[in-house]
């Protein structure tokens, strides 16, 4: 049975908490698109297929690879190769900056917390890139076949130790995360070796059914060789209802038996549970009550299943639903580190951040990357194998994303870029917002309180307090007559050239803005 | 100037500014150049400053007794009634509604300084404001303060490791939620705000408005709670507000009067024993482009009931700290971003105008009034203003040597050049000054007056650098006539007028130690 779904007004406040949950961000374009298209037509272009990015290139020459090639499938260097993970690195933030009106790069970064997976392991940012354009590729596919390719997927291999998983010296590694955290989850340990939903003999069993696989480097793919597959039969625990996988032979077989270990796994009604709760947790609440489980997961858990584990269906009916617009929901979940850095940096013009020499765009990107990392989240290295706290570390979940040091961060992330100056990299100047751009936002850049009014809409998932708005309003003033700020503005607005027409206005503005991204407010989303 | 070159490497303080009941309180790291005052005799030396935001009618506030008449003909809609001024000496009168600073100024514990300004008139209250605040030419834009210039540069890796034993306190508290652009570059690095120390801790309980969800106030409460705990001053700001209570009676009540408001917070900190050297309170509601005088229904506060506010703050303020035996500590200045135009409009109010006095207060202060009497036109044109007596930087360049002990190298630096030294505090030697020059430090003569062509001024002031200037009516300089060191014996030089409109003119000699105005008229 579907979720009821929303019926209430389709207004701006409904538009942005719809793009803030799905992109980064947002922009007040992508708020004003949300709202133009109706709900179900937001949320369809949401879902809608995107382009596939180009490989990522060589914003340097390395090794053999000239400027602005790409290399992900030219040999691996090892000379080359950690300059080229900060290419793949800055490659990422590139589509991320550049995102579309789509959940797609949500969704990417949600598989790759999902089947986490850290490049100091796999060491070839081939791999890695692979991996990425899979997950991409299929982010609103089937979950289902994404566990079968990811099965297969060489950097997997490598990180969780599938190239060594044989007869001889069975690997338990990726037998126990496929089942662990990738799809059905661990439950409370019952008994001894005894997780609720699978047992440790299951994760031997799985692990028997996964030998002989190991990754290639020559086109970076898996091979199979027979000799290391167990072709002997595996029984799995009651759990799994005594199921036995036959052993079988040559690749084929082997490709059977992991259909079958899927399949079973699958076929528990637990796993689409799981995931669905995951996605709730990324894009709903942390928080899930016997409500939510029995009202939402649930339900959804079944779509999943009856949509033969195609995550477009279920995130649409997610979208659409009251539950998601209802005013709990609202504001209740803290910013990733990805959501505040490049949210923050979509939402306001940064000049030195696009620039057209394309070293100078890596190194940016490069100083964008190094300010996640500080605040928790490096692209193509997360924690473990768990993928980041936040999404599985009951009961805190994204309050792991804010302590006394990483709050610092944040805030002086956007204190920078408001005000006091973002070094992008040793080669530049310090980079700052183009704070001017916020006078196509509002609907009356001269009216001090309309500007807070509109920026705190923009801004902030939820109302502030008056006084908070009076002090916000006072930022602009300083204890001046609104018509001074009225002033100001024409008069910059007169003359935009003029360095101390302009110097008043972008001073106040500054202030202000910097001001803004530091509230709690700004830290919800 | 480029902005970025004024901006450091900062490892910036990250708290979250909480907008909550009370009034915010903006706090700032401390200075090295403050710290190293704490081995000098001049460790304890607070200075406060009271912004008037809006321009305060410098001529309502201390009117020209000499020149009542021209007062009265120039401004005869708002003129205040000659017998009801308090006279501070026979030539000046305070307004009458300002009785306690009156009584300040007769125990001794006022300066006044006559007709403060700089060179060029801006009458944009934020242009102004930030020329004030950064200590800037008036063509020039800097974006630091002059106070945040004492930090910038100097401690790279602020806030890492701060407070600690030696600098256990914010450098300077700003009261109201504004960060103040005189302390720029500070509030990059340092900027944290919170409410009135005696309700801050409360932060945690404080309500999300009607209508936000009971999870999104679970995070934000959460969010607060970490700013707090990363709020470095908290603790001895809290600390500080904890040990002492005022004493005086004199405050009014709470929320009648916002600038008495603010000052009690501040005696209550300082006596509590905060480090914290400069704390920065504001009062609004000087734009009086109308109705100035006679107050009713839908107009603004008077001025004279603004001014009767700041009278009392400051007398309340005074008499807290003085009781609380922190008097002598204490140094207040006021200020604001302009005074306002010498003829009132037909709306009973003034317009944006150019120089006018400041108060500096407390009981270090050398008591009356520096410089003299600004001269009013006998026939004025709207546009007309008093020109500047005294570079508002060399008031600056003086609370910097004389009461925070800044070597004079140190001090030419922070406000880029050489603003002289004016003589504003008791018992603190002025090097050269001699006694008989000490009040204007100068003398100026100026011959054939009114002129047509050459004119001829003869001057005598302290040895060292002296420079005269030629203003127009407006307020505005329009020429130097020099700049040059001054051997300490009367001279003279001669200007060239014949260019000039007929009209009232204004030679302005600047030396080391003040500063003398006088009128030059041309006549075709």
């Amino acid at each position: 049975m579907p979720i009821p779904v929303y019926n209430g007004p389709w207004d701006k406040s409904m538009a942005a908490h719809l793009v803030r949950r799905t992109m980064f961000g947002p922009t007040p374009a992508d708020i004003q698109n949300a709202l133009g298209k109706g709900l179900t037509g937001a949320v369809d272009a949401l879902l809608a297929t995107v382009a596939t990015p180009a490989e990522p290139i060589a914003y340097l020459k390395t090794g053999a690879v000239a400027e602005g090639q790409p290399w992900a499938e030219s040999t691996y260097e090892a000379g080359a190769e950690n300059v080229r993970l900060t290419f793949l690195q800055s490659w990422w933030i590139d589509i991320m900056l550049k995102q579309t009106f789509s959940v797609n790069e949500k969704m990417t970064l949600f598989w790759a917390n999902h089947f986490s997976t850290g490049s100091q392991q796999v060491k070839d940012s081939r791999y890695m890139y692979r991996q990425n354009a899979v997950l991409r590729e299929q982010a609103l596919g089937s979950v289902k076949d994404l566990v079968r390719e990811i099965t297969f997927d060489p950097a997997m291999l490598r990180y969780l130790s599938g190239s060594t998983n044989t007869k001889q010296s069975p690997n338990e590694n990726f037998g126990r995360e496929v089942q662990e955290l990738f799809s059905i989850g661990k439950g409370p340990e019952v008994a001894p070796g005894d997780y609720t939903n699978y047992t440790e003999a299951d994760v031997k069993a799985a692990a028997r059914v996964l030998t002989g696989w190991s990754d290639v480097t020559s086109g970076i793919s898996a091979k199979f060789t027979a000799s290391n597959h167990d072709t002997g039969s595996k029984t799995f625990s009651a759990r799994y209802g005594g199921r036995v996988i036959t052993g079988r032979t040559g690749e084929i077989g082997a490709r059977q038996e992991i259909d079958e270990l899927i399949t079973m796994i699958f076929d528990q009604a637990e796993t689409a549970r799981a995931i669905v709760r995951k996605l709730y947790r990324w894009f709903v609440d942390y928080v899930i009550t016997t409500d939510t489980e029995r009202d939402i997961i649930e339900p959804l858990a079944a779509s999943l299943r009856t949509n033969n584990f195609e995550i477009k269906p279920v995130l649409r009916e997610l979208f659409l639903s009251a539950h998601f617009y209802d005013n709990e929901r609202i504001g209740c979940t803290i910013k990733t580190p990805v959501d505040l850095v490049i949210g923050t940096v979509r939402l306001f013009h940064v000049p030195d951040i696009f620039p057209d020499d394309l070293k100078k765009s890596h190194w940016a990107y490069r100083a964008m990357r190094k300010t996640l990392a500080t605040m928790q989240i490096d692209l193509f290295s997360p924690p473990n194998v768990a993928g980041w706290p936040a999404y599985y570390q009951a009961p805190a979940f994204h309050e792991l994303w804010i302590n006394a040091d990483t709050l610092q961060k944040r805030v002086r992330f956007t204190n920078e870029l408001m005000k006091d100056g973002y070094q992008l990299d040793e080669a530049y100047e310090k980079s700052f917002a183009d704070v001017f751009v916020i006078k196509d936002w509002v609907r009356d850049p001269h009216d001090a309180a309309k500007l807070v009014d509109d920026l705190v809409e923009l801004f902030f998932p939820v109302a502030i307090l008056p006084e908070q708005r009076q002090a916000l309003i006072d930022i602009i003033l300083e204890g001046q007559p609104a018509s001074a700020w009225v002033v100001a503005w024409s008069a910059w607005e007169g003359s935009p050239d003029d360095a101390v027409a302009k110097a008043v206005v972008e001073t106040r503005l500054r202030n202000l803005l910097k001001f803004m991204l530091a509230m709690a407010e700004y830290q919800v989303c | 100037m480029k902005r970025r070159t004024f901006l450091r490497n900062s490892a910036t303080a990250a708290a979250l500014p909480v907008l909550l009941n009370g009034l915010p309180v903006t706090a700032f790291g401390r200075s090295p150049l403050l710290d190293a005052l704490d081995a000098a005799p001049c460790q304890d030396r607070v200075l406060v400053l009271i912004q008037l935001n809006g321009g305060n009618d410098g001529l309502n506030t201390l009117v020209p007794l000499d020149q009542y008449a021209e007062y009265q003909a120039a401004r005869a809609n708002i003129a205040i009634e000659e017998s009801t001024l308090l006279k501070l000496t026979n030539a000046t009168g305070l307004h009458p509604k300002m009785t306690g600073l009156s009584q300040l100024y007769s125990n001794g514990k006022v300066r006044v300084i006559q007709a403060v300004g700089y060179a060029v008139p801006n009458y944009s209250h934020f242009r102004s404001t930030d020329i004030w605040l950064s200590a800037s030419d008036s063509e020039e834009v800097i974006s630091t303060g002059w106070m945040g210039r004492y930090l910038e540069g100097a401690y790279p890796g602020f806030p890492l490791g701060y407070p600690n034993a030696s600098m256990p306190d914010p450098l300077a508290i700003q009261i109201g939620s504004v960060i103040s652009p005189g302390l720029e570059g500070v509030a990059s690095n340092m900027g944290m705000a919170f409410t009135d120390p005696n309700s801050y801790f409360n932060i945690s309980n404080q309500n999300t408005p009607v209508g936000v969800g009971r999870r999104a106030g679970t995070e934000l409460r959460y969010v607060r709670d970490i700013g707090q705990q990363i709020e470095r001053f908290a603790t001895p700001v809290k600390n500080a507000a904890g040990k002492a209570k005022n004493k005086s009676t004199r405050y009014p009540a709470a929320k009648t009067n916002l600038l008495a408001d603010q000052l009690k917070i501040v005696a209550q900190l300082i006596a509590g024993g905060l480090k914290t050297r400069i704390y920065i309170v504001s009062q609004s509601g000087y734009d009086t482009h109308s109705f100035q005088v006679q107050g009713g229904a839908g107009t603004p506060v008077p001025h004279g009931t603004l001014l009767e506010q700041l009278s009392v703050a400051i007398d309340a303020f005074q008499d807290d700290i003085k009781l609380l035996g922190v008097e002598d500590r204490v140094v207040g200045l006021t200020f604001s971003e302009f005074g306002r135009r010498i003829k009132s409009n037909s709306s009973g109010g003034t317009d944006h105008g150019a120089a006018a006095p400041v108060f500096l207060f407390g009981s270090s202060v050398k008591s009356g009034i520096l410089g003299q009497n600004p001269t009013i036109p006998t026939t004025v044109s709207v546009d007309d203003n008093l020109p500047m007596q005294f570079d508002f930087r060399s008031v600056y360049a003086t609370l910097l040597r004389d009461w925070f002990c800044v070597d004079q190298a140190t001090v030419n630096s922070l406000l880029n050049r050489d603003f002289g030294h004016l003589d504003l505090f008791d018992g603190i030697s002025t090097t050269s000054v001699m006694d008989h020059l000490a009040d204007t430090g100068s003398a100026l003569f100026i011959a054939p007056n009114p002129a047509h062509a050459l004119v001829s001024i003869g001057f005598s002031a302290p040895e060292g650098r002296v420079s005269i200037a030629l203003f127009d009516a407006t307020g505005r300089q329009i020429a130097t006539a020099g700049e040059l060191m001054h051997n300490g014996i009367a001279s003279s030089m001669s200007i060239d007028v014949s260019a000039l409109a007929s009209g009232n003119y204004y030679v302005r000699l600047e030396h080391a130690t003040g500063a003398i105005v006088k009128p030059l008229i041309v006549q075709r």
